[in-house]
C-alpha cells in the first residue's frame, strides 16, 4: 500500500467520524425546530383572548391555524405542552389520563378534549367542580377556540398554534 | 362538518348553537370510541413537530456502518499492506443485524428517538472491528492466516451483538408502555440488590477477576450480574422516589440558603450509601460503587429539584472514598486494594508501581501519547503492548490509532446517546418514565466518564466497562436493554398526545394506585 493511500484513509476515516457527529447534531436540531413556526413563538396576548369572548364561551374557528398543542398555563403542571393529534385527550386524576393532573378540585376523569374537522371540542365528562371554558361552564361538547383558557380546578389549560 | 368552512373570526360565536345540536349526540353517547391507532403512516404529514424520523435513523445507520467498513478497510491495508475481498463482512452483518433492530423500531416503536441506534451502532461496530483488528494482528504475530469472521474475540463480539440486539427487540416487543414497568418494581429492586450481592457473597475463585469481585464464573464462561443490576435498580428508585418524592421535597430546613430534607427523610439515600460502600468494600470496585450511589442520588435530584441531594451525596460520597483510602492504608484488609489503586492514580509513574500493579496505566497513558492529536492510524498502532485493551482498555487502545480527534468525537457520539436519553426524560409525560430515562441516561454517562476517566488518569482507575465498546456479553447485553428501555420511553414521549382509556393496551387498564396523584410533567417553556 502506498503511503499516501494510508495517510488519505487515516485522515479521511476521522473526517467522516466528525462529518457523522455533525449529522447527527443535524438531525437533532431539525427535529427540534421540526413544526415551531416563527407565529407560534409569541403567545396570544391574554387580555386579547379575555376581551373577545368575555361573557360567553366563544367559538372563533380560524381557518388555516389549527391548533397544534396544548400548553398549561396555569396550576402545577404549568409550562407543560402536550402536541396534539388526530385522538381525544383526557384529563383528570386518573393515571390513565393523557393529562395526570394533580388538582384537588379535579375529579378522575375530569373532561376530555376531542378534535372534529380541524376543531377541538371540551367536554365536561361529569365532573364534581365543571370545567370552565374562560368564564361559562362548559355543559355539552364546546368549541375550543385557540387560546382561550380552559380552567378545571386550579388548572388552566389553552390550545396553541 | 360545517364548522370548517367559517370564515370569519369573532363573528363566528353567533351561530356556535346551530352545529352543536347535532353534533352532541354523537359527544355524548360514544365516550369509550376506540381512537385510531397513532401508528399509521398518513397521520405524520398532518400532524407537524411529531414526525418518526424513521428515514433519518435508516440514513445515519448507514452511514455509521459504512465508517465501520472503511475503519475495516483501513486496518487491513495497514496490517496486512493490501485490502482482502471481505473487509467488508463484519459490517454487512453488523448492518443487517441493526436493520433488524431499525425494523423492529419501525413497527412497533414508531415515534422513537432516532439519534438513539445510529449513534450506538457506530460505537458497536467500531468495537467489533477494533476488536478483529486486534485478533488480526496476535494471528500475524504467530505468523498464523487472517482469523475468520467469527473467529477470535472480534467473532465472538459480532455474536454478542446479535444476543443482545435480540434482547433488546424483545424489550420492545414485550413492553409496550415503560409504565408497565412499575408494577414489577420491588421485583425489579430485589432482583437488582440480589444481583449485586451475588458476586460479593461467592468464594473468590469463582467471582474475582483482576481482583475486582464483579463476576460468576461458571468454567470458561462468566457474567458480569452488576451491568444487569443497574437496570433493575433504575426502574425500583424511579418508582420508590415516585412516591416519596412529595415528603422528600416538601419537609426541609433551610441552611445557608439550601432547603437540606429533615433527617428521617434520610434513611433510603443512607442505605443505599452503606450498600455502595459495601460494593467498594466487598467487591473492590469503585467504579460500581460510584454508579450506583450517583444513579440513587441523581434519581433523588431529579424527582425533587433539590441541589441540596446532590451535595449531600457528593459529600458523602468523597467523605466515604477518603476514609476508605485512609482506612487502606491505616488497616489494610478489605481497603487495601483502594488503596493500591488511589496510590497509582496519584503517581502511576512511581518507582514502586510502574512495572507491576501501575503497569497497565501507564501502558494506556503512554498509547495515549504516542497516538497524540491524530493518531497512527486504525491498525498502525500497537494497542498490543497495554494490558485488558480487549475490556477496560479499549479505549486508550482505539485511542493511540485515531487520536484525539478521534477519540472526541467518539465521545461527543456518547455524549449524543445521554443527551438523547435525558430529552426522552423531559419530554415524557409520566413521572416514573422521566426517572427512569433521566436515570438510565445519566447511568451510561457516568459509567462512561468512570472509565475514560480512570485510563487517562483523571481519577483513580477501576474495572468498567466501556459500553458498548468493551468485548463482554453482559456489558453489551445490559447497555443494549438500556437502550432498548430509552427507545421504549422516546416513543411514548414523542408520539403524539393519544386518547385516553380506549387507547391504551388492555394490559394496563388497572393502573399501579401508587402512582396516583404523582405529578405528571412539569416542562418549564
Amino acid at each position: 500500500m502506498p503511503e499516501f493511500v494510508l495517510t488519505v484513509a487515516r485522515f479521511g476515516f476521522l473526517v467522516l467520524l466528525w462529518i457523522f457527529v455533525f449529522t447527527v447534531v443535524g438531525v437533532i436540531r431539525r427535529d427540534l425546530f421540526a413544526g415551531l413556526r416563527p407565529k407560534s413563538i409569541v403567545a396570544t396576548p391574554r387580555g386579547v383572548g379575555g376581551a373577545v369572548n368575555q361573557g360567553r364561551p366563544a367559538a372563533k374557528a380560524k381557518r388555516g391555524k389549527a391548533a397544534r398543542q396544548l400548553v398549561v398555563t396555569a396550576g402545577q403542571l404549568a409550562g407543560t405542552r402536550i402536541t396534539l393529534g388526530e385522538n381525544q385527550i383526557t384529563i383528570g386524576r386518573a393515571e390513565d389520563s393523557t393529562l395526570v393532573i394533580t388538582d384537588d378540585y379535579a375529579s378522575a376523569r375530569h373532561a376530555r378534549l376531542v378534535p372534529r374537522d380541524g376543531q377541538w371540542f371540551v367536554e365536561d365528562l361529569g365532573s364534581t367542580n365543571g370545567t370552565y371554558l374562560d368564564r361559562g361552564k362548559v355543559s355539552g361538547p364546546t368549541p375550543v377556540p385557540l387560546g382561550v383558557p380552559i380552567r378545571i380546578g386550579r388548572t388552566s389549560l389553552e390550545l396553541r398554534p | 362538518m360545517s364548522l370548517r368552512r367559517w370564515k370569519t373570526r369573532s363573528g363566528a360565536a353567533r351561530s356556535i348553537e346551530q352545529p352543536l345540536a347535532s353534533l352532541g349526540d354523537s359527544f355524548v353517547t360514544a365516550p369509550a370510541a376506540p381512537a385510531p391507532t397513532p401508528a399509521s403512516t398518513g397521520e405524520q404529514s398532518r400532524v407537524p413537530g411529531a414526525k418518526t424520523r424513521r428515514n433519518a435513523e435508516l440514513a445515519l445507520l448507514l452511514f455509521a456502518m459504512v465508517l465501520v467498513a472503511v475503519y475495516a478497510a483501513t486496518v487491513e491495508a495497514n496490517q496486512l499492506d493490501t485490502i482482502t475481498t471481505t473487509f467488508w463482512v463484519p459490517a454487512a452483518i453488523l448492518t443487517t443485524l441493526f436493520l433488524g433492530l431499525h425494523l423492529v423500531v419501525r413497527f412497533r416503536a414508531p415515534y422513537a428517538d432516532p439519534i438513539l441506534i445510529p449513534a450506538v451502532a457506530l460505537i458497536n461496530g467500531l468495537g467489533v472491528a477494533f476488536l478483529r483488528r486486534l485478533d488480526i494482528a496476535k494471528a500475524l504475530s504467530a505468523k498464523q492466516p487472517e482469523p475468520g469472521v467469527f473467529a477470535g474475540t472480534g467473532g465472538r463480539q459480532l455474536a454478542w451483538t446479535l444476543a443482545s440486539l435480540i434482547l433488546a427487540a424483545a424489550l420492545l416487543l414485550v413492553i409496550k408502555d415503560h409504565k408497565i414497568v412499575s408494577r414489577y418494581a420491588y421485583t425489579l429492586g430485589l432482583a437488582g440488590i440480589i444481583l449485586v450481592m451475588i458476586p460479593a457473597m461467592l468464594p473468590s475463585s469463582l467471582s474475582e477477576v483482576n481482583g475486582a469481585k464483579l463476576w460468576i464464573k461458571f468454567g470458561s464462561f462468566s457474567i458480569q450480574p452488576g451491568e444487569f443490576a443497574k437496570i433493575a435498580l433504575v426502574s425500583f428508585f424511579a418508582y420508590y422516589l415516585v412516591r416519596k418524592r412529595e415528603v422528600l421535597s416538601m419537609a426541609s430546613r433551610r441552611v445557608l440558603g439550601i432547603d437540606f430534607p429533615r433527617g428521617r427523610d434520610l434513611g433510603p439515600v443512607i442505605t443505599v450509601w452503606l450498600l455502595s460502600l459495601l460494593v467498594l468494600v466487598f467487591e473492590k470496585d469503585l467504579g460500581t460503587a460510584l454508579l450506583y450511589f450517583g444513579l440513587f442520588v441523581v434519581t433523588l435530584y431529579v424527582a425533587t429539584e433539590r441541589a441540596s441531594w446532590l451535595i449531600i451525596g457528593l459529600v458523602m460520597f468523597f467523605g466515604g472514598v477518603y476514609l476508605a483510602y485512609l482506612l487502606g492504608s491505616w488497616v489494610g484488609g478489605p481497603f487495601a486494594n483502594f488503596y493500591d489503586r488511589a496510590s497509582i492514580w496519584l503517581d502511576p509513574f512511581a518507582p514502586q508501581y510502574v512495572t507491576n500493579e501501575g503497569f497497565q496505566l501507564v501502558q494506556s497513558l503512554l498509547g495515549l501519547g504516542t497516538g497524540g492529536l491524530f493518531g497512527t492510524g486504525p491498525g498502525a498502532g500497537s494497542p498490543g503492548f497495554v494490558p485488558e485493551v480487549r475490556t477496560d482498555f479499549i479505549f486508550a487502545g482505539m485511542g493511540e490509532e485515531i487520536g484525539l480527534f478521534g477519540l472526541s468525537s467518539l465521545l461527543v457520539v456518547y455524549l449524543l446517546i445521554v443527551e438523547r436519553g435525558l430529552r426522552a426524560a423531559i419530554a415524557v409525560r409520566d413521572s416514573f418514565g422521566k426517572l427512569v430515562a433521566g436515570g438510565l441516561a445519566f447511568t451510561l454517562g457516568l459509567q462512561i466518564f468512570v472509565i475514560v476517566g480512570g485510563i487517562t488518569g483523571l481519577i483513580p482507575l477501576t474495572g468498567q466497562t466501556t459500553p458498548f465498546m468493551s468485548a463482554g456479553g453482559s456489558s453489551l447485553m445490559a447497555n443494549w436493554l438500556l437502550v432498548g428501555m430509552l427507545l421504549r420511553i422516546s416513543d411514548a414521549a414523542r408520539r403524539p398526545a393519544e386518547g385516553g382509556p380506549a387507547a391504551q393496551p388492555a394490559g394496563i387498564k388497572q393502573p399501579p394506585a401508587q402512582l396516583h396523584g404523582a405529578m405528571t410533567e412539569v416542562i418549564r417553556p
